[in-house]
Order: C-alpha cells, then structure tokens, then sequence
C-alpha cells in the first residue's frame, strides 16, 4: 500500500468523524419524534405513566443529543480545516444550506432542547407538549437542509463558474432547494433515523421484558416504537428506491458501480443479485442475475437504457478533453484576452473533468491521450465496495421490516411480552438501523469519488495545504478523543438502562 | 436585484460582527461561568448551582458561534476556508473544548462519584478556557498580519506555524478576551445564583472590570506599535471577489487612524468601558450589573472591527493578498438571498429565546436543588 499524503489522511479523518457522528444523529431525529408522540399520549389521556416513559426515553436521548451536538461542530469546522479549496469553490452556494441549517433549524432544536430537560414544572402541559415538538421539527428540519447541502455535492443543480471570482456561484437558488436528490435523500434518511430510534425503544423493551422488569413502561413503549417502526421502515425502502431512480439521473457511474454493471446491456437491463465484481478484468464471476428488474427500477420503462461502465467511460474522456479547451482558455484569459470568456462559458459544465488529470501532472494543459485515458479511468469508483455495501444494507432493511411487520402484528393482539423468540429478535436486531445507515453513507460519498462534487471538483484538489505531520496529529486526537468518548457513552447508557425509569423524586442528583 | 453588491458587503460586514456579538454576549457567559466552575464553586452542591444556572441554555447560545461559522462560509468563504485551514490546529484546539462541553455537562450528573464529577468540572473550566483564548488570541495576530497568499487559481497558500501564533500581542489580546468572557460569567452568576456562588461572583466584579479596562488600554496602546495596513489602490465596492486585484500597503498608525480622523467612532470603546464600569459598581444590582457586561462585548468586538475593516485577514507575507470586505464576500445573489433569510428568520429565533428565557427566570438555590424534582443536572 502506497503512503498516505496529507489528502488521503484529510479523506479518512472526514470519513471517521462524518461516520461517528452519524452513530447519534439517526437516533436523536428518532428518538425527538417518539418522544413527541409518547408526550402527545400523556397529554391527551392524562396519564402519569407516559410522562414516566417519556421522561425515561428523554434521558437517555439527552445524553445521546449531547453527543450529536458535540460531533456535529467537527463537521462544520472541517469543511474549512481540511477542504479549504472546497470552501472557496463552493462556498457560495453549499455554505447557504449550512447557514439556514443554523438559524431555522439547529437554534430551534437546542433551544427547545434545554426547555425539554428544564420545563417540565415550569411550562403547562400543553406547553411543554409544544417545546417536544419544536425540538423534533428542529432536529427534522436540520436532516433536511444538510442534505440539501449533501446532495448538491452529488447533483450541482443552480450553479454557474466565475471565472472573475474562480469559483461555482448560485445561478438559481430555487434549484439548488428544490434539487430532486434532496428530497429523495430527505425523506429516506429521515425515515432510517426514525428506524433507528424505533430500534432502540423496541431493543431496550425487550431487554426489559425478558427480564420481567418495568413491563407496563417496556410494553407501552414498545407498542408505539412497533407502529411507528412499521410505517418508517416501508417509507426507507420505498424511497430507498426512489433515491435510486433520482441516482439514474444524476449519478449514473454510481448506479453502475453499485450494479457492478461493466458493459451496457440492452434495455431493460438485469439485475444482479449477488456476484463477485472484478476490476482486473471488468466481469463479475458467479452472478445470479433477475432479467429486466434493474431497467424497470432505474428507468421505469421498459426501452430506456442503463449505461454501463464503459460507455460512462468513454463519456468521461470526451469531457476531460472539452475541459481542457476550457482550462486552456482560462489561461489566455488571464494572460488578458478578454473573448476568451464565450469558449470557458461553452465548456464550463466540463472545467472539472480536466482537474481531474491534476492527478498526474501540474501542466494539465499539455496532457497526453495517455494522461486522458487514465484520467477517464478515475471516474470509476470502487466496485467491490459499493456493490456489498448496497447489498448488505438491503439485505438490513429487509430484515428490519420482517421485525416491524411481526412486532406490530403482536401489539396490535396484544401479547408483545409473550414471545421470547421474538424479544430476543429485537434486542439483537439493535445495531442493525445503524449498520444500514453507515452502509447507506459510505455508497453515497465513497460512491461519488473521485469527486468531491460530482463533475466539478475532484477530492484531491478540493483538500487544504496541509502538512502530513498536522492531519496525523489531528487524525490521532480524533481517534483517541472520540474513543474515549465513545466508551464513556456507551458504559452511561448501558447503566442507566440497566437502572431502568426511576420514581420522579429521584430525578435530580 | 434591490438592493446593490456594496451595501449588500457592508450588511453582511455588519451582519458577522452581531453574530460575533452574539456569541460573546449569551454563550460568553456560559463559558466564563465554566471557567469560574472549580474555583467559584468549593462544594460539590456549589457546583450543582453553576452548573444548573447555565444548564438550560447554553446549548442554544452556542449556536450563535455555529451560525457565525455557517454565516461566514456562505457569505465570507474566502475568510472562512482561510482562517479555518490556516488556523489548523489553534481552531482544532478550539474544537476540543467546543466538544467536551455539551458531554461534560451531560456526563457529569450521572455518576456520583467525586472524582468523576471532579474530572468533568475541570473539562468545563477548559473547554470554557480553550475557545475563548484562542479566538482572542487569533484577534490579536489579525492585527500582526498572518502569513498567506494566493495562487494564480485562488488557492489558499498559508505558511503559518502552530507557535508563531503565541506571539507576545496575540498572548496578550488572548487574555484581554479571558478576562471579557469570566467578567461575563461572574455578572452571570451573580444574577443567576444565590448565596456563597453569587457572593464570590459579586466580588470578583469590580476586580475584572479593572482588569478589563487596563487590559485593553494596554492592547490599545500596543497596537498602536504596530504597523495596519491599507488600501492604495481605487476601492471598487462591487468588484468580483477576488482577493488579488488590488494594492496594499503595510504603514504604522493605520489600525488606529479611523478613531482619530472620525473620531465620532470612539463612542465604540466608550461603550466597552461604560459596560465595564457599570458591571463594577452597579454589582449589588444584578440585572443592572448583567447589562454592563453584556455591554463589553458590543463595544470591544466593535471597536475592533472597526479599527480592522474594511480588511478582515491581513497578510503579511503579501499584504495585496490581504482579504477585505470588498473583494472576499459571496455573490450579489447569494449575499442577497441570506440577507432575506436573516430577516425573516432572525426575528423568529430572538422571540423565542427571549420567551425562553422568561420561561426559566428566577435564581437557582440551594434548596431549588436539593428540592427539585425535575434538574437534570
């Protein structure tokens, strides 16, 4: 394995510290919803015993929101850390989505947030009631415009080049709100976040029940978690699979990759179910293969055709060297002629395919058909990879709604606490949401290297000029600091759990 | 478009200064009562009542901090990619007590341990001390210039060391900032708490104003020292943001210049040290002596900027590459779009914090924490 440079470790410390926080996000846009729904039963019926269980879920979501909060700063300090050129290059416009993640969305949830824990004798019901659903909208409405902002990295809809300015800047903001792959992106990864809290309700009731210990909160807990569950878990695979005709679209490379779909076939094209890619020679050896299936999920037709790689290959090629004519009148332009300007406008959708020859020399503008053919070659993402991580995840999912469809159809007779089989199913099931949902991360950005946003900033020149030594040492503070923390969250949760709810007198410490 | 690309600038110049305020004003109090934490309160009930004073809402005053970052990215990404990048590892330093604070206050509570809770009052003093001397010392080297340029492709090319940062004016500039933020935290606590807690707090007030008021006329009359830096070239107000197109040249007095040609804008560190004195004196009355307080950070941070604008990065390595209003901001349309965004929105979420903080007044005590049924912490 070659060394890594200061781009490489950059790569794996964003990787690392995205895929750590997302271990708590999911579960806090879960939990808020549940939290608010359990709070809806206590006001409208009166019972004490669902403020109990809304307070007992809202402690164990306090510590796992703190965690979120705590991870989440990380992620925007990176951006400016470690992609540096990123931010120039797109600031313009990804930065927006940021800024409105802050001050409609994150301010509500925080706010709300210290409300929820404090206001519970110092607010009516109702209005406390208010204050749980604020801070679940918040924590809603923040998924959303950081996914907004994601999925322009995967589809850069609204945006024109400046060369005055040498960046991307905002053509139509309207487009870049209502880009197809947010809404897509949106509403799967909210509804796998509502998975994930459901997943753990439904974990920790069984565990409770058996152990036959706080049955009434375990089994009223786990009756709502179960419904809710259900309707989440269809929504992520419903629009799981409209995600992937948004991919069909935009992201064509990323579709074949996770397809381990080599050549184009004659519409509709067939899926492969399982199979083992091969990059060395393009193939994939012992693939069980459904005729058809792929064409009709992909384009929902029964003529149109699902491109294959190579032919998404050769279509890099031809726009690396469309970009080139436009690098190079980018340089005559600066050199001071000014018509040059109609040849970079002409060929801007394509000034990021030549970046992509950066990665084997600095004159890009003396490139061989060599330097071309490999730089095409980049496009390809890591087959291999996306191609089992997809599977994996659907494979999850499947099995998750196997749990719903069977935790609902007992609540609904009632005899949740009967089956013993069943209860060690949803406790053993509790990772699973998450695996998913990082699988479900590593197709989305691995998936779209070698670009950082896809078509116009490979990763390599979207990082920092940083030293090794420094992204090494913040990479191991990462590393140790997290774990650390990581271990110190897990031992709480696991001892609170085992505690169990308390008598409300007992609630401060 | 309404409204033309200079004002549009100057707006948002504006605009991230009172998020900057912002923060210092609400958030600066939640980490200067953690920077007090181990030696304000002896017991670990004494603690509780910090701990529970600021307990409700400092997750919402640091969004002021993550917005200024938001903000500064889509309006200033020049300054944004700049200054995180080139500040490497002061801002990831900064990041780390950012990040063991929402954990700690969570941690602490739930184990009774003394040694834990020990530990996580100890991870809030830093994690309160950390932000805020390195912001304060990353101020104090804006005025040194910092060592950056630009390539032909608008690549960000910093050549800043880890220490040279530790320079003596920025050490220093970084205290003035630790002594802004506890004066904040004591006015804070001598509000918000009662008993052996507020009356430590009340003490500490008249000696950190003074320390305040000396501190920073001492970084005054050090940054007259040193050499500012101007424009020479034509200002061209709505000129592509491009941070290489004009001249700059490096002069001293020039960071002091506005205050003595208009010296109307000296009414800025007027109001700092008018917050100072009235967070001095007025220390019997709490509220009153809160508002001078929060007094010191419109004027401070005010003056700065002032004394700073229109440059926002100053480089020494070729002061031409220097950001500044005029040539670093995001396009018309965009700076255009989140000004619409600011004021539909930022209305919105000062009514509610406003209602927020209604909702939880009153002091917390000693029996309020013994007795309540519902803190958390």
């Amino acid at each position: 394995m070659a060394s890594l440079d200061s781009v490489d470790l950059s790569r794996l410390q964003f990787a690392v510290t995205a895929l750590y926080h997302f271990l708590f996000v999911p579960l806090s846009i879960g939990l808020s919803m549940l939290l608010g729904i359990m709070e809806s039963v206590y006001v409208m019926t009166g019972r004490e015993i669902w403020r109990k269980i809304t307070k007992f879920w809202g402690v164990l979501f306090g510590i796992n929101l703190a965690m979120g909060v705590a991870t989440g700063v990380t992620m925007e300090f990176q951006f400016g850390t470690n992609w540096a050129y990123f931010s120039h290059y797109t600031g313009d416009i990804f930065g927006a989505p940021l800024a409105l993640e802050g001050i409609i969305a994150f301010f509500l949830e925080s706010s709300f947030a210290g409300l929820f824990f404090f206001g519970w004798n110092r607010l009516s019901k109702l209005g406390h009631l208010t204050a749980t659903w604020l801070l679940a909208l918040g924590a809603n409405l923040s998924a959303l415009w950081i996914l907004i902002a994601n999925a322009w990295m995967q589809n850069p809809t609204g945006a024109r080049f400046n060369v005055q300015t040498m960046r991307m800047e905002t053509a139509n903001f309207a487009d870049i709100i209502l880009n197809p792959v947010a809404q897509a992106k949106f509403v799967h990864t909210v509804s796998a976040a509502y998975v994930t809290g459901a997943g753990f309700v439904m974990a920790i009731s069984a565990y409770y029940l058996l152990r036959r210990r706080h049955q009434d909160i375990a089994r009223r807990s786990m009756a709502v978690a179960a419904s809710f569950g259900l309707a989440s878990i269809l929504s992520v695979i419903v629009l799981g699979d409209q995600s992937g005709y948004e991919l069909t679209d935009h992201q064509q490379m990323k579709i074949a990759a996770i397809e381990a779909m080599w050549h184009t076939e004659p519409a509709p094209a067939s899926f492969t179910v399982v199979g083992f890619p091969d990059i060395a020679s393009q193939t994939t050896r012992a693939a069980i293969r459904v005729p058809w299936l792929l064409g009709l999920i992909a384009t929902r037709s029964f003529d149109e055709q699902v491109a294959g790689i190579d032919d998404l290959v050769a279509r890099a090629e031809r726009r690396i060297r469309s970009g080139l004519i436009g690098q190079r009148a980018i340089q005559l332009w600066r050199a001071g002629d000014s018509s040059q300007i109609v040849t970079i406008a002409a060929h801007s959708r394509d000034l990021g395919y030549a970046l992509l020859l950066r990665h084997f020399r600095e004159d890009i503008e003396n490139a061989t058909d060599a330097d071309i053919n490999a730089a095409a070659r980049l496009t390809i993402p890591d087959v291999p990879s996306l191609f089992w991580s997809f599977r994996a995840m659907v494979g999850i999912s499947v099995l998750l709604l196997a749990l719903y469809l069977s935790a609902f159809y007992f609540a609904a007779r009632g005899t949740l606490g009967n089956h013993r089989l069943f209860l060690w199913f949803s406790l053993l099931a509790l990772p699973l949401p998450w695996v998913a949902i990082e699988l479900g991360w590593v197709i989305a950005e691995y998936g779209r290297q070698p670009w950082a946003i896809e078509g116009l900033l490979p990763t390599r020149l979207a990082a920092s000029a940083l030293s090794t030594g420094q992204v090494g040492l913040s990479l191991a503070g990462f590393v140790l600091f997290y774990s650390a923390l990581l271990v110190t969250d897990l031992y709480l949760m696991v001892r609170l759990i085992r505690k169990g709810p308390q008598p409300e007198t007992e609630h401060a410490y | 478009m309404l409204i033309d690309y200079e004002t549009l600038r100057l707006v948002w110049w504006a605009l991230l200064g009172i998020l900057l305020i912002g923060f210092v004003m609400t958030d600066g109090f939640d980490l200067g009562a953690a920077i007090l934490l181990p030696f304000i309160g002896r017991s670990d009930l004494e603690r509780r009542i910090v701990i529970n004073s600021i307990g409700p809402v400092w997750e919402g005053n640091q969004v002021w901090l993550l917005l200024g970052a938001g903000a500064s990215f889509a309006a200033w990404p020049f300054l944004y990619a700049a200054a995180f990048s080139g500040f490497y590892i002061a801002m990831l330093l900064a990041l780390g007590g950012l990040i063991i604070r929402p954990v700690a206050f969570k941690f602490r509570s739930k184990i009774e341990a003394p040694l834990w809770r020990q530990f996580w009052d100890w991870s809030l003093c830093l994690g309160g001390l950390a932000p805020t001397v390195i912001f304060g010392v990353a101020f104090g080297n804006l005025f040194q210039g910092v060592n950056f340029t630009f390539n032909e492709e608008l690549r960000f090319e910093p050549h800043i060391g880890f220490f040279s940062l530790l320079n003596p004016f920025g050490l220093f500039t970084g205290l003035v900032s630790l002594i802004m933020v506890t004066l904040h935290g004591a006015a804070w606590l001598n509000y918000k708490s009662t008993g052996a807690v507020a009356q430590r707090a009340r003490r500490l007030l008249p000696l950190l104003s003074c320390l305040l008021i000396l501190s920073y006329i001492l970084a005054g009359m050090w940054l007259a020292q040193l050499d500012g830096y101007r424009i020479t070239s034509a200002v061209v107000g709505d000129g592509p943001s491009n941070p290489m197109l004009k001249t700059v040249v490096r002069a001293p007095g020039e960071w002091l210049a506005i205050f003595i040609n208009e010296p109307v804008w000296n009414i800025l560190p007027a109001l700092g040290f008018l917050g100072a004195i009235i967070a001095a004196v007025a220390a019997r009355y709490p509220v009153v002596a809160l508002f001078g307080s929060a007094l010191v950070p419109l004027g401070l941070i005010g003056s700065v900027g002032r004394a700073l604008f229109p440059f926002l990065l100053p480089s020494s390595r070729n002061p031409n590459a220097s950001l500044t209003v005029w040539d670093s901001s995001s396009s018309q349309g965009t700076l255009f779009t989140m000004l619409i965004a600011v004021i539909l929105f930022l209305p919105v979420v000062l009514l509610y914090t406003a209602w927020i903080y209604r909702v939880l007044r009153g002091q917390i005590d000693t029996r309020h924490i013994e007795g309540a049924r519902d803190l958390p912490y």
